[in-house]
Order: C-alpha cells, then structure tokens, then sequence
C-alpha cells in the first residue's frame, strides 16, 4: 500500500517467471483464425504440430497427457507474453487464440506451473509491417491491458480461496493462501491505486488508516492470523475484503493506461520494493515481504515489457540495461526462493537486505528514465 | 547568501548553450560564476571556488572547510569497464559541483518534465561554498576480503596502503570502516557538501553502494597559517602542530607521494587514515580543569604547551615544575604525538566533529572524525597511533569505532584526466 500518485501500469505482455508465486494470470482469449495447431504437452515435452506460421490470429489446442497441471505460453523477445493459457489440468485441451504480427518467438509449455518451462522456437512470416512508434506506444497499452485482466482474474479466485479459508475458522489455510492472493494484488496494485478509497480498504496498513476508519482488508486479517490466531470473528472482514476486491478487479479490468502511466506505474512498483518490502514493513506480522517483492518486480517487468516494442525503437541501449539489471534483481532474489515460495523477511540477514537493495536501486534508475522516452 | 553572485540556475543558463565537452563547461560556467557581473562574489571569499583541476586533489591543504560529508563505498559491480565509466562520470559531476553547477548538464530544473531531474536541486541558488571533493581507493579495490582481484589492479597496490593493524583498545564497527572507495566532501555549507555526496551516490546506483557515511559540522583543524586554530568536542585546540599548506618542505617529505614511493599511478597524491573516534563528553566534563591540560599537555584557553605562554610556542618537554616532575607529563597527548617522539613523523590532519544525535542512554554520541592525509601511513599513522593506543590517558574518554585507509591519488590535470585514469590505465 503506498500513497496515490501516478498511476500506472498496463499492458500486455507478461512474462511471468516462475510458476506458481508468480504474477500471471487465467485468460480465455475469444478467438478464430484458421484450423488449430496441436500442443502435445505432457511432463517433459512440448511438442507444438507446427512452428512456421503466417501473420494474424493463431489458435493452438493444447493437451496436456501428463501428470502435472501445466501451462502454454508464446512469447516475444524478452519473455514479452503474447499470449498465455493456464491451469491445463492432466487429460485437459484448452484453446490458446493469439495475435502475431511476422517475427520470431518461443513457445513454452510449463508442466508443474513453475521454471523456464520447455521452450521452442516459432517463426511467423508475413506482409505484417513493422510497427510504428505510435502503433508500437498504442499497443502497449493493450497489451498490459491484457496482463492485468489475467492478474484480476487470479486475484479474484485466490481471494476467494482465502476469504473461505478464513470463514471456515483455517487458520493453516488461509496462512498459507496469505501471501498468494496478495501476490497478484502487488502485481498491479498502482492501478488498484487509481480508485482511491479501495487501496486502503483493502491492502491499508494500520497506521496508514485514517481516524473514523475501520482498519480491514488483508492486513487486518493477517493480523489476527499472526499474533492471536483468532479469525474467529473475521467472518464480515472477510467478506468486505470480497466485495471490495470484486469492486477493483471490475474497475482495473475497464482501466486503459496510458504508455506514460506504464512507465510511472513500472518504477513506482520498485519504489514499493525499496520502501516497503526490503524494510519489512508490509507484511510485519506474517513477513511475507519477499512474496510482494517478487510480485512487484514481476508487475514492472510486465509494464515495461509492454513498452518493450516503443522502446527498443527509441533508445535500445536502455532496453538493453534494463534486460541486465532485471535479471540481476531476479538472480538475487532467486537465492532466498523456499519451495514453491519464498523465505521470511527475518530469514534474511542484513547483508543479504542491502544486496536486494542495491539491485533494486540498480533497476530503478534505469527505469526512472522510461518516462521520459515515452513521452519524446 | 544574498550579494554571492549567480544562482546556479543562472550561471547554467548562461553556460548553457556553449556546452561542448562537460569538463569545459565546467570550467567556462566557473568562470562567470565567479567573474561575473556582481563583483561581490569574487569577494566572498568563504563562496567562492576552489580549482577541481591541478596538481594535487583540492580538499587536502585546502583551507580546511566548516563542512565536511564523508562517504565510503564498496563496488557491487564486477565489470571494470562500469566501474572505470563511474569514474570518468564522477570526474564531471565533481568538476561541475566545485564549480558551483547541477550535477547534471540538465540540471535540477532544466530537463523533460517527465524525466527525473540529473540534479537533484537542494543546492540551487547556493554559491559553490569551496566545495572540495577527494577520492581515495581503498584496499578491498585491490584485492577484496575473499582475496579476489575483481578488477585486474592487485598488482597496482602501493605497498603503503597496507591494511592498517589493530590498535589496543580498537573497537571498530565493521560496517562503518573500510570501503572500496571513498569521497570527502568539505564546503562551508552543509547543504552543498551532503548536496554532492547524494548526487555521486546517486549516479553510482549499481556500480557502487554506500557502505557509510559521516557529517561533520565543525573542523578541528586549521590547514593553512591564514586560519584560526578551532577546537574539538574536548574543548581545546586542536591541530596547533598541523602540516599546513604554506610549509612546503614539509609536505613534501611528510605529505605527498614522491616518485619513486611506489607505483606511479600514485605519485602526487597522498594516503588517508580516518578515524570516528567517539568521545565521552559527559566524564569528561566532570574531569577537572588542570587534569584536563595535563591530559592534553597543553592550556584550554590560549592552547600553549604546558609552561609555554604561546600556542606556537614549541613544547618544552625537558620543563620540570615545582615538584620536580615534567611540565608536560610523558604520557600527555601533546607527548606522545609529538614528532620528536615519532622519528619527526607528521600528519595533515583535517578531521570535524560530529554529533549523531543520542545513544539512547542519555549521552551525546558525539565525538571527532579524524581525518589525517600523510606520504605513508606505515611511517606516519602507525607509530604515532601505536603510541597514543598504548599509553593516551586520554583513552579513558576516546572509543575509536570505525577505521579506514585510501589511497587518493594526484590531482586531475584537466578536462581529458579523470578519476583514476593512471591507475586503470
């Protein structure tokens, strides 16, 4: 939670990193286009029926034969993700509909939902002309248009998850499901942040919360699972948390970002880093901070990834810093991974806090300077 | 500051167009800062600039400042050709700070409204102050505490920047001594000296990270005969004996690298021991006047020596009193620091005072930043703190807490040089 400024965010692409904990998210792509091309996924192999496409709208069936859930994605240069289908359960088809524009990228199916997943190379040829400046900027927006309706439409289940949890008097359960319906709130949550009130209902932190105003939401809930483990009285907390998360995912879903809000809204998500979570201070009684840092990284990544088109057109040297300094962030955050999750904060020793710290300052800079190409 | 000339936002306007080249920007908008049309500038002194470029690096027998901002900082990055690009920024953000200019070539105000500023404008409308800003490289550059030689320069280490030992009574906070590199920055305005010390950080996001830093507000010692001897937190003067600038022997055999110390890379520059040496105001406070100066081994007042009316009058350590015993204890400060008990070894001292607020005990933390630059600190430093550590009374109410060494090199020459050019060459 952090005051309201610019806004942010947008766009399409995402490049979800790891499974799991990570931002992405569900999306049903209407669609058309030609006879599907078949996915044959199972747990080690991703076989897609054909890797040399014309321009325009692609349909690939994918089939999942093995024995974990798994996920198909097509990705841009950059892990920019054109399109993504998810939670493919064992002996399950789904239909993945995705614009591609003449290019090369790499599909990738996940079993497990987590890593770099099997990836392969996808060539798409074509009349399709490079995009222009303004049609590279228009696309973004759309682009992380579609990103953040995948994150809402996960934040939206995960907080369903949680608040029955809580309801049910499980405190294993919604402990455990904490920090992940939180995760797809921090990937976007400058937009969440465009709609005033709803921010602090329900992401506020308690001293953040005005006189006369109930302190709700998630922090209020991991209060009372963390020092009392009394959620015994939750119930209606729980369900406000609901309404309200419902009332935003409706809102962030009509939401079109600008490609300057993009850029405020990708350092203002590393700002949330260097304040919040590197401090400790956003999850002090559960210390899930690194589940929000992750979060916000991956929220940032998506917004730039979005910009990616515009910006490697206008000042390709930045593109190129930003490339290393992510995954310089990603490799040091990637050392304090535990299972599908991530450490405590008070796992962390100091030492290890100010090597996050000088990445994200490393990243931030760099990102500082987006704006300004966007807006040239 | 009214009637100190040109607000920086001034001077860059009319620097601004011709702005080929950063360093003779630099050079040029210094000039009309202080040329320039209101002559009352050149005569304020204490606002005025001090040269970037020259022989030396300013910032050591410059009149010692009010104002002192140190920093030290370890390099995260283990590319040298960043850390060597770093430098070569650094060198024209400082040449554009002393001169009295943003940071940046934009500056605080000039830039895209949708761009961070490359300044970041707490200086604005603020003289240059005599800004000075040091570099120094510490030990760990050359080889780090793993042993690693991450940039290819192990072999470039004087033998004169060896890791200091530990001292009797040390009790050094690791993460507050040591550091890869270190800047000082001394003005006689505080706001310009922590002003600088933000923006070098600021550029160095990625390559370097601040490892610690130290604010002092108030110098305790004179480097120059033109000034005034100040004093400490103790309350005496402090730095009677100093090397000052006008000494020119001196600093040649005691202060500046010589050919042929080590490697050239070095030669004209000069090595720094600093030192937060916490004092314990509140006992000695309590302590009486006279056990004060035998302490010391000089007047609080006029800062003679023991039996001496003059504070430059040279100690007489033969003196004995009514008692028989010497004037000046043995184990006096003034004593043990002396050149004759030192084999003629002299410092250029150049420290301040701090307070870092509170200790939550009720006690000032407060205290004094040594600073002392010397040819080599295995003949200088060394013995002469050997000595105090051992046999100080004054140790009582001292806690030496951080400790660190650099090598500073000579000055940059001119535009085309920069930080560290020689030794990464």
């Amino acid at each position: 939670m952090r005051t309201t400024r610019y806004l942010m965010l947008a766009a399409a692409g995402l490049l979800a990193t790891a499974g799991v904990t990570a931002c992405s998210g569900q999306k049903d792509d209407p669609a058309t286009a030609g006879g599907p091309i078949v996915v044959k996924a199972n747990d080690t192999a991703c076989e897609v029926g054909d890797t040399d496409l014309a321009a325009g709208t692609a349909t690939f069936k994918v089939t999942n034969s093995g024995s974990k859930v798994t996920e198909f994605y097509v990705y841009a240069s950059g892990d920019r993700v054109m399109g993504e289908v998810e939670n493919i359960a064992p002996g399950l088809s789904r239909e993945l509909h995705v614009e591609l524009p003449a290019g090369t990228y790499e599909t990738a199916c996940k079993p497990g939902m987590s890593g770099k997943g099997i990836r392969g190379a996808l060539k798409v040829s074509g009349s399709a002309a490079p995009l222009t400046e303004d049609a590279a900027l228009a696309g973004a927006t759309d682009s992380y248009q579609r990103y953040v309706k995948s994150q809402t439409a996960a934040l939206l289940e995960k907080t369903e998850e949680f608040v029955t949890a809580v309801k049910a008097g499980d405190v294993a359960k919604a402990k455990a499901l904490y920090p992940v319906a939180r995760t797809y709130w921090e990937c976007i949550e400058p937009v969440a942040e465009i709609f005033g009130d709803l921010d602090p209902k329900i992401d506020g932190r308690e001293e953040v919360i005005e006189e006369g105003m109930e302190f709700t939401g998630f922090h209020r809930i991991e209060k009372d699972l963390w020092t009392t483990g009394d959620i015994s009285k939750d119930g209606p907390i729980a369900d406000r948390l609901l309404t309200d998360v419902k009332e935003i995912v409706a809102k962030a879903n009509a939401e079109k970002l600008s490609p300057l809000q993009l850029a405020n809204g990708a350092k203002e998500l590393l700002d949330e880093v260097a304040s919040g979570k590197i401090t400790g201070e956003e999850d002090r009684y559960s210390h899930t901070d690194l589940w929000d840092f992750s979060a916000n990284l991956e929220g940032s990544k998506a917004a730039i990834a979005a910009l990616r088109p515009a910006l490697e057109q206008r000042s390709p040297d930045l593109v190129k810093q930003l490339d290393t300094e992510f995954a310089n962030v990603e490799g040091l955050l990637g050392e304090h991974r535990d299972g599908d999750g991530w450490k405590l904060h008070t796992a962390l020793s100091k030492a290890e806090l100010k090597e996050l710290s000088d990445g994200i300052n490393a990243l931030a800079e760099p990102i500082s300077k987006v704006a300004a190409v966007v807006a040239r | 500051m009214s009637g100190s000339g040109l607000s920086r936002r001034r001077a860059i306007t009319l620097a601004g167009a011709g702005a080929a080249g950063v360093a003779g920007v630099a050079t040029g908008a210094g000039v009309l800062l202080r040329g320039a049309p209101d002559q009352a500038a050149a005569s304020d002194h204490a606002a005025g600039a001090v040269p970037f470029h020259g022989e030396h690096q300013a910032g050591i027998v410059t009149p010692a400042q009010d104002r002192l901002h140190f920093v030290a900082f370890d390099v995260i990055t283990k590319d040298r050709a960043r850390l060597v690009d770093l430098l070569q920024e650094w060198t024209a953000a400082a040449a554009r700070m002393t001169a009295g200019q943003d940071a940046g070539v934009l500056g605080a105000v000039g830039g895209m409204p949708e761009a961070p500023p490359d300044d970041t404008g707490e200086a604005l409308g603020l003289p240059p102050s005599q800004l000075t800003l040091t570099i120094g490289f510490g030990p760990t550059l050359f080889r780090d505490a793993e042993g690693r030689d991450r940039f290819g320069i192990a072999d470039r280490r004087p033998a004169a920047l060896a890791d200091l030992p530990r001292f009797p009574g040390d009790a050094l906070q690791p993460q507050i001594s040591g550091g890869d590199l270190c800047v000082q920055a001394c003005a006689n305005d505080p706001q310009v000296a922590v002003h600088a010390i933000r923006n070098l950080a600021r550029l160095g996001m990625g390559v370097v990270s601040v490892r610690w830093s130290q604010l002092g507000f108030g110098r305790t010692s004179s480097t120059s005969r033109d000034q005034a001897t100040p004093r400490n937190l103790f309350g005496f003067k402090d730095g009677t004996a100093n090397l000052k600038a006008e000494d020119a022997d001196l600093l040649r055999d005691q202060l500046w690298v010589q050919p042929g110390d080590g490697p050239d890379w070095m030669t004209g520059g000069s090595y720094v021991v600093t030192r937060k040496i916490r004092m314990l105001v509140e006992t000695w406070d309590r302590t009486s006047l006279a056990e004060q100066e035998e302490i010391v081994g000089r007047a609080k007042g006029s800062g003679a020596p023991l039996g001496q009316r003059d504070e430059f009058d040279e100690p007489d350590f033969a003196a004995t009193g009514d008692d028989g015993q010497p004037r000046i204890p043995a184990h006096a400060h003034v004593t043990l620091a002396h050149p004759t008990r030192n084999g003629g070894a002299r410092l250029l001292r150049r420290g301040y005072n701090f307070v870092d607020g509170s200790d939550g005990l009720g006690r000032l933390d407060a205290g004094l930043f040594f600073i002392a630059y010397q040819r080599d600190p295995r003949r200088q430093f060394v013995p002469i703190q050997t000595q105090l550590a051992r046999h100080d009374v004054m140790n009582e109410y001292l806690r030496h807490v951080s400790s660190a060494l650099f090598a500073c090199p000579p000055g940059v020459r001119d535009g085309g040089d920069h930080w560290g050019r020689a030794l990464f060459a």
